[in-house]
């Protein structure tokens, strides 16, 4: 079983974003990048698949500018087999991430599509559902838990109020979920591995894709920022003050 | 103009948040509402004010949300309509970017403002930054954070209600099972006060010390991801940026240090109470009071002067 992993580049979760001061977008110049924490265990995932000898192969593919062949040589040292950057300088939405892979899917005949839920830079949490709409496919969505069996993937999903169960027809797609796994740091021997490994570069338009975002920014603004308040010395005056003074209870 | 809007229930009730969609998606025009469930969710939908028509979804994979029938019947439906919206929640991000690829849109998730009928409001990197962004697509599929909107009266319309089915197309998903994390408290997305708690709280054990300050204020309870994931609490209880985002008038954050991810579900409360030992967390950042000191005493000295309090 070919399993199709797509990783985005983006601002380190431990990095506060700034946003520039000319209002449009974030600063990323001198910023520290990785893989985004959700593609990491979409990442895993399929190498644990691996290693369990339902996935024979796993290709790893990111959409983005130069630089995010770190990211793929990233996921070749987790354990991917062969990497594919799509370069673009274009800041591709969802809907055109989700036509290139489409078009990948349709070269590369994965039984199996697993990516991360959400990108924490633009938040959109779309990819994967956009992907196996457009492909017609089942969709196994915050998946906690990921079972394949008998030409079918059982997926656990986090749902408001709960946990949901439902078994896909493959192929399929998934969307990890924080809690489905932890991913493994990349050890030395493999990052070294990792660069004898192949990748392969295209551009969108190789893929016969328009990757034109159908979004337009007009402007990135901070957030109104919170003030702090007051520190308390008991129990008795929180309660005197949210009782009183912020008339909350 | 005329919006549909998809709206999620539960025992029978429309959830408050789909009525705070409702609130969103009348600025934008006449709404009709996709209801999937029996009857009783059509007729509840019927009589939230400002709703024309209720289309009911009676095919047996839209009773169960699946994503698959549900996103081509909205797509299906989606011709009359300028906009598409539902409140963020885990079956409108799992079934509308769906919908949105059928129709060749990209969508936007997490509207906190409604600029006009193709500009909008949406937090990007977890809240840090506020992006304004204009769609140039014929239609608009959104999604709308439902703490910046007030909700909809529950009662008071009465729409006329149609039955609707998704088109015909091969099952290539079932649902198997649902595991429903059972709580007689309020739900967070619709509390008045949330008493959450995190890594502070040290295991499960004592995470339950919560719920004696929660009980007294008839209050959720959340927590942060590092609760979750030390496996304190299930998962639905995770406030932030990937969790549930909430903006109750008053969230009592016990033993949580603040991350950014965590700030990001929580920052827009009225009123912030932050208990931590830490005088440095940065949870004391944007709390409107902080109580430095350890939990375990903190907690039952607060109960004994809401007691005392009356």
């Amino acid at each position: 079983m070919k399993v199709l992993v797509p990783v985005k580049r983006v601002i380190d979760f431990n990095i506060k974003p700034r946003v520039k001061a000319d209002g449009t977008g974030v600063e990323t110049a001198g910023v520290k990048m990785s893989m985004n924490p959700f593609d990491e265990i979409a990442v895993e995932e399929a190498v644990r698949l691996k290693e369990k000898g339902i996935a024979t192969e796993i290709v790893a593919v990111s959409i983005g500018v130069q630089q995010a062949q770190d990211t793929l040589r990233t996921a070749l040292a987790m354990g991917a087999d062969r990497a594919i950057l799509v370069l673009t300088d274009v800041a591709v939405e969802p809907l055109g991430v989700a036509k290139v892979l489409k078009a990948l899917v349709a070269k590369e005949s994965p039984d199996l599509v697993i990516l991360g839920k959400q990108a924490i830079d633009d938040d959109m949490n779309a990819t994967g559902q956009m992907l196996a709409g457009l492909l017609g496919w089942a969709q196994g969505t915050f998946a906690s838990k990921v079972e394949i069996a008998d030409g079918r993937a059982v997926v656990t999903r986090e749902i408001d109020g709960g946990l949901e169960t439902v078994s896909l027809a493959l192929p399929a797609i998934v969307t990890a979920d924080l809690r489905l796994n932890e991913p493994r740091y990349a050890s030395l021997p493999n990052i070294m591995k990792a660069r004898k490994k192949p990748m392969e570069t295209v551009a969108p338009g190789d893929l016969g894709v328009d990757v034109t975002p159908r979004l337009t920014i007009v402007s990135v603004a901070e957030p109104p920022a919170r003030k702090a308040g007051v520190k308390v010395e008991s129990a008795a005056d929180l309660v005197a003050r949210l009782r009183n003074e912020a008339k909350v209870i | 103009m005329t919006v549909l809007v998809l709206l999620d229930h539960e025992a029978g009730a429309i959830r408050q948040a789909s009525r705070s969609a409702v609130t969103a998606a009348l600025a934008l025009g006449d709404v009709h509402a996709l209801v999937t469930g029996d009857a009783a969710v059509a007729a509840a939908a019927a009589r939230i004010p400002g709703i024309a028509q209720v289309l009911r979804a009676t095919d047996a994979g839209s009773a169960h949300d699946l994503a698959e029938p549900l996103a081509a019947l909205v797509a299906s439906l989606a011709g009359e309509y300028s906009h598409i919206v539902a409140a963020s929640g885990a079956t409108a991000k799992n079934v509308l970017p769906r919908a949105a690829a059928l129709l060749d849109v990209q969508p936007i998730p997490d509207v906190v403002s409604v600029v006009d009928a193709e500009t909008f409001v949406r937090p990007i990197y977890a809240g840090s930054a506020l992006a304004t962004v204009r769609s140039s697509d014929a239609k608009k599929v959104l999604t709308v954070r439902a703490s910046n909107f007030d909700p909809a009266p529950a009662e008071g319309g009465s729409a006329a209600v149609r039955d609707v089915t998704a088109p015909e197309a091969p099952a290539v998903s079932e649902f198997v099972s649902i595991e429903r994390s059972k709580s007689e408290r309020p739900e967070l997305d619709s509390a008045r006060v949330i008493v959450s708690g995190g890594r502070g709280m040290q295991n499960e054990e004592n995470f339950k010390r919560l719920e004696p300050l929660a009980d007294r204020l008839g209050a959720a309870i959340g927590a942060s991801r590092a609760a979750v994931d030390a496996g304190f609490v299930p998962n639905d209880y995770q406030v932030g940026q990937t969790g549930k985002i909430v903006a109750p008038e008053l969230y009592i954050a016990v033993g949580i240090s603040g991350a950014i991810q965590h700030l990001a579900g929580m920052k827009d409360s009225k009123v912030i109470v932050a208990i931590n030992k830490d005088p440095e967390a940065p949870i004391f950042q944007v709390a409107d009071y902080g109580l430095v000191g350890d939990l375990f005493e903190v907690l039952p000295q607060l109960e004994a002067a809401l007691d005392k309090a009356g």
